[in-house]
């Protein structure tokens, strides 16, 4: 076990480095940093004296080298065009990513996965045609659309919740929440349940998928044939067994729910990562850029790490020494 | 008073094309204490008759007529929730599969403790004292320490075994057995067996034992029920039914059962059947394509030479060479097979067998030692190119019907490939003639070309296998359990088909099995494999009379003998 999670933290730090290799060559070429630095008059001195300053001239191994090491110790440099650095813009706007993300998720699996119980027991059900119906408008429905079509409904239509932004928060050091008040709840509804939906429509459609499969299996009917209750059958028995590939997807999905909450953000004016990059993207402001690259990564590294030491808790045979158990 | 009574059973399965009727009206007793036998084909009802008194039948299968009756409550009508308190608490199932049918996901304890207190008011660590002393019963040596584990830590016997405490747990009157030893080695077999019969009367326990194995009927039922298409046919004391069978289908059946005691020239058939027989063409061998431009002659000498093969699978890999682990499954074999012999290999699972054949296939590359093809060294060979000739003059049949064949291709296709890869044909026109007239041979049909797979039975599938092997105009067959998925009726059916083409084409084959009796109705000569090393090679007469290892001796006292055959 130990040993499988220090290997694995190798691979980490592997493929950390070759997203900090691409975050650094986004310096390389996409322009000149020094033209967006400094002021339009400056003279060719000043300018070789900041390249010299920056670093710029060194070999490109030490470069690349400061650049990791930098990167490791959270410093990202400075935004061009906020002019602050690149680690405290950061830290404002990750909270609001990753609390509508995090929501996002809980609702998908408190709602995707019951509902795949159901539509797995009673497949051929009313209510399940209606779920696997309207999950089908969930997996293919665009999701500014969604955005779109709850904004008009919930916001103009019905003005039961705010069109856009994260109503008011509280800060716990350096940490600003919103989910302490009462507007920041109101706010982050329709923009995690916009965010969310595809994802529960693919839990829902998984969990369906593999529990009708996992019914089918000798164990389920020898548990029933002992007589344990329904209950105990599919969701002590069944369900645990389909949790591997929930996992598994589960935390693909955090992954891309974080790198890709991009356009909830823009159809919510949520002030989060998503919008801090897009901004960055039409400034040309690459120290913002590849800092979100390389976070992006390290959240997919750190997710995937979980992921596989969950299969060890979920599924025992992966867990024990085989040669032991032989007999 | 009888434990349990079925009174005119019938059950049917509506489908879209119409109602099938799987059980039409049967009448069992069964008491405490007494072990009753259903036996029949597959397809006959008997699975069926088990669900349905557990009641645990599959949608969308219904009874439509007759009672039930557990101590003379009736229970075939009681509502869910009722039901639900007799399985288990009065009627135990034991399935057949110990590999799947507990959940990988629990301990042995955690399962047993779950179903004793589903039924019984106990603590969790009373429940757990009672696991630990039912594992301790079937025979689990440290239940102790062993209730904690998982069910992939136990072999397969020990696992039907833990099936066997789970199903006993809380005392049921009468327990249904589905096939319980059919997955499981000889030797095993019979510990089962042997443990399924003290329980029973121990525990004064009425027990039905559902298998299409005349074996173990004969070893441990007190009575038997024969099946034929949803009715009994024939019931009564084993022995009389078994050794002065009246039905004509039960005599039928006693005769297609391999015989252990003497070598016949052919397979006899299940001949009793109330439908008709499609009569299928078949082909001149020495005529046709199959049997004609074989490119090679008939040399003196061995077809195939195996010097002191060995193989070694990686169980741990670790970087460091020292600290990698191995399993050698095949230790320093050698054995001969001459031309136009066929060569048993006879062992249990594990003991290496399987894997000499995919080593002689090419499948696997030997970790040591030399294969000889026709006095050439296989192993030695290297390119695709060099091989192709070696992989067209060997094929395989393999076990599973149901996973050998491709199930997007159609038949046509899965046979036409091999030709079509060794450009054996002259004209596409040709391939499709090759095609049918092997479907014709091996009594499918050509319009069987056209289907897919899953369309098929098993025995039919397996036909399907020895056609794509005869596609290569091959020389040499390898056969691993070809039949031991398959019922008797089905299994004679395959075997002689097999013994007539090895006739007609003069192949050489290797015929892998566990199942003696069928070992000593194929093969010439026979090698007995244990823990990866044969322990003896002889004239099969020779190794049936006159056995000299200890363990060819065990294997073949361990035997389940029909003692009533005589009477046949």
């Amino acid at each position: 076990m130990l040993k499988f999670i220090a290997g694995r933290l190798v691979q980490s730090v592997f493929v950390m480095l070759f997203v900090g290799a691409i975050a650094f060559t986004l310096f390389q070429f996409v322009g000149d940093p020094i033209n967006s630095m400094v002021a339009e008059d400056a003279t060719m001195a000043e300018r070789e004296a900041l390249r010299e300053r920056l670093g710029l001239n060194d070999p490109i191994v030490v470069q690349f080298a400061r650049f990791a090491g930098n990167m490791a110790t959270g410093d990202f440099g400075f935004s061009y065009q906020h002019k602050r650095p690149v680690s405290d813009l950061i830290v404002e706007r990750l909270p609001a990513t990753l609390e509508l993300a995090g929501l996002s998720v809980v609702l998908a699996l408190l709602i995707g996965i019951p509902m795949g119980v159901y539509t797995g027991l009673h497949r051929y059900g009313v209510i399940s045609k209606v779920f696997m119906t309207l999950s089908l408008i969930g997996v293919s429905l665009p999701t500014f659309l969604i955005g779109i079509l709850f904004i008009y409904l919930f916001s103009v239509i019905l003005g039961w919740l705010p069109s856009f932004g994260r109503g008011d928060t509280v800060q716990l050091g350096w940490w600003s929440t919103g989910l302490l008040t009462a507007s920041g709840w109101s706010a982050i509804i329709l923009p995690a349940v916009t965010l969310g939906l595809f994802q529960m429509t693919l839990v829902m459609r998984l969990v369906r998928a593999e529990m009708m499969e996992v019914l089918r299996t000798d164990y389920i009917k020898f548990a029933r044939a002992r007589g344990l209750s329904n209950r105990a059958v599919h969701f002590g028995h069944a369900l645990k067994n389909t949790m591997v590939p929930v996992i598994t997807i589960t935390g693909l999905q955090i992954g891309s729910l974080i790198a890709f909450a991009i356009i909830t953000e823009t159809v919510f004016q949520w002030p989060g990562m998503g919008r801090l990059f897009l901004q960055a993207i039409r400034q040309v402001d690459i120290p913002i850029m590849s800092a979100y690259l390389v976070m992006i990564g390290f959240f997919f590294v750190v997710i995937n790490l979980i992921v596989d030491i969950l299969y060890y808790v979920v599924d025992p045979r992966l867990r024990i020494d085989r040669a032991k158990g032989a007999n | 008073m009888a434990l349990l009574n079925i009174q005119d059973m019938k059950i049917q399965f509506p489908s879209r094309r119409g109602t099938v009727e799987a059980v039409k009206g049967i009448s069992l007793e069964v008491n405490g204490g007494e072990i009753v036998g259903v036996v029949g084909e597959s397809g006959a009802g008997k699975s069926t008759i088990g669900n349905a008194v557990i009641g645990l039948l599959e949608a969308p299968g219904r009874m439509t007529g007759g009672v039930v009756s557990l101590h003379n409550e009736r229970i075939d009508n009681l509502p869910f929730q009722t039901l639900q308190k007799i399985r288990g608490r009065k009627i135990g199932m034991i399935f057949q599969d110990p590999l799947t049918s507990l959940n990988p996901l629990f301990t042995v304890g955690q399962q047993l403790v779950e179903t004793v207190r589903t039924h019984l008011d106990m603590s969790e660590s009373d429940a757990r004292k009672r696991a630990i002393e039912m594992l301790d019963e079937v025979g689990i040596a440290d239940a102790e320490n062993r209730v904690d584990q998982y069910p992939h830590q136990f072999s397969g016997g020990m696992r039907q075994r833990v099936v066997i405490a789970l199903a006993l747990a809380v005392n049921p009157k009468l327990v249904i057995a589905d096939e319980p030893t059919t997955a499981l080695d000889v030797s095993i077999q019979a510990q089962i067996l042997d443990l399924i019969r003290k329980l029973c009367k121990e525990r004064n326990v009425g027990v039905i034992i559902i298998t299409h194995d005349m074996g173990v009927i004969a070893e441990i039922t007190d009575r038997v029920a024969v099946m034929y298409r949803g009715k009994i046919v024939e019931l009564g004391q084993t022995e009389q039914v078994l050794g002065r069978p009246e039905h004509p289908y039960t005599k039928s059946l006693m005769a297609a059962v391999p015989r252990s005691d003497v070598k016949l020239d052919r397979f006899p058939r299940v001949s009793y059947s109330d439908g008709e027989v499609k009569q299928h063409q078949h082909i001149d061998i020495h005529s046709h394509w199959l049997g004609k431009s074989r490119d090679y002659v008939q040399k003196d000498g061995p077809l195939v030479r195996c010097e002191n093969i060995s193989m070694r699978f990686t169980s741990r890999y670790s970087i460091i060479p020292s600290w990698r682990k191995y399993f050698l499954a095949v230790d320093d074999v050698s054995f001969d097979i001459k031309h136009g012999e066929i060569f048993g290999v006879v062992g249990e699972s594990g003991s290496g067998k399987s894997t000499v054949a995919r080593m002689i296939s090419g499948l696997y590359t030997p970790s040591k030692g030399k294969i000889y093809f026709d006095n050439t060294s296989v192993s030695d060979l290297k390119t695709d190119k060099e091989l192709d000739p070696f992989r067209r003059q060997i094929q395989m049949i393999f076990q599973d019907p149901y996973s050998s064949l491709n199930p997007r291709m159609r038949v046509f296709d899965v046979i036409a490939e091999p030709i079509r890869h060794h450009r054996l044909a002259e004209s596409k026109e040709q391939v499709t003639q090759i095609v049918e007239d092997l479907l014709e041979h091996v009594e499918l049909g050509r319009q069987a070309a056209w289907k897919y797979p899953h369309e098929f039975s098993g025995g039919q599938r397996q036909r399907i296998s020895i056609a794509r092997a005869l596609a290569t105009r091959p020389r040499f067959l390898i056969c691993d359990e070809p039949t031991s998925a398959l019922d008797v009726s089905i299994q004679a059916q395959i075997l002689n088909l097999l013994k007539d083409l090895q006739q007609e084409l003069g192949l050489t084959m290797l015929f892998i099995s566990h199942d003696l009796p069928v070992i000593r109705q194929m093969c010439d000569r026979v090698a007995v494999m244990q823990n990866g090393k044969i322990v003896e090679v002889a004239e099969t007469e020779k190794l049936f009379t006159d056995p000299q290892h200890p363990y060819t001796q065990r294997l073949l006292t361990l035997m389940p003998t029909l003692n009533f055959q005589a009477a046949v």
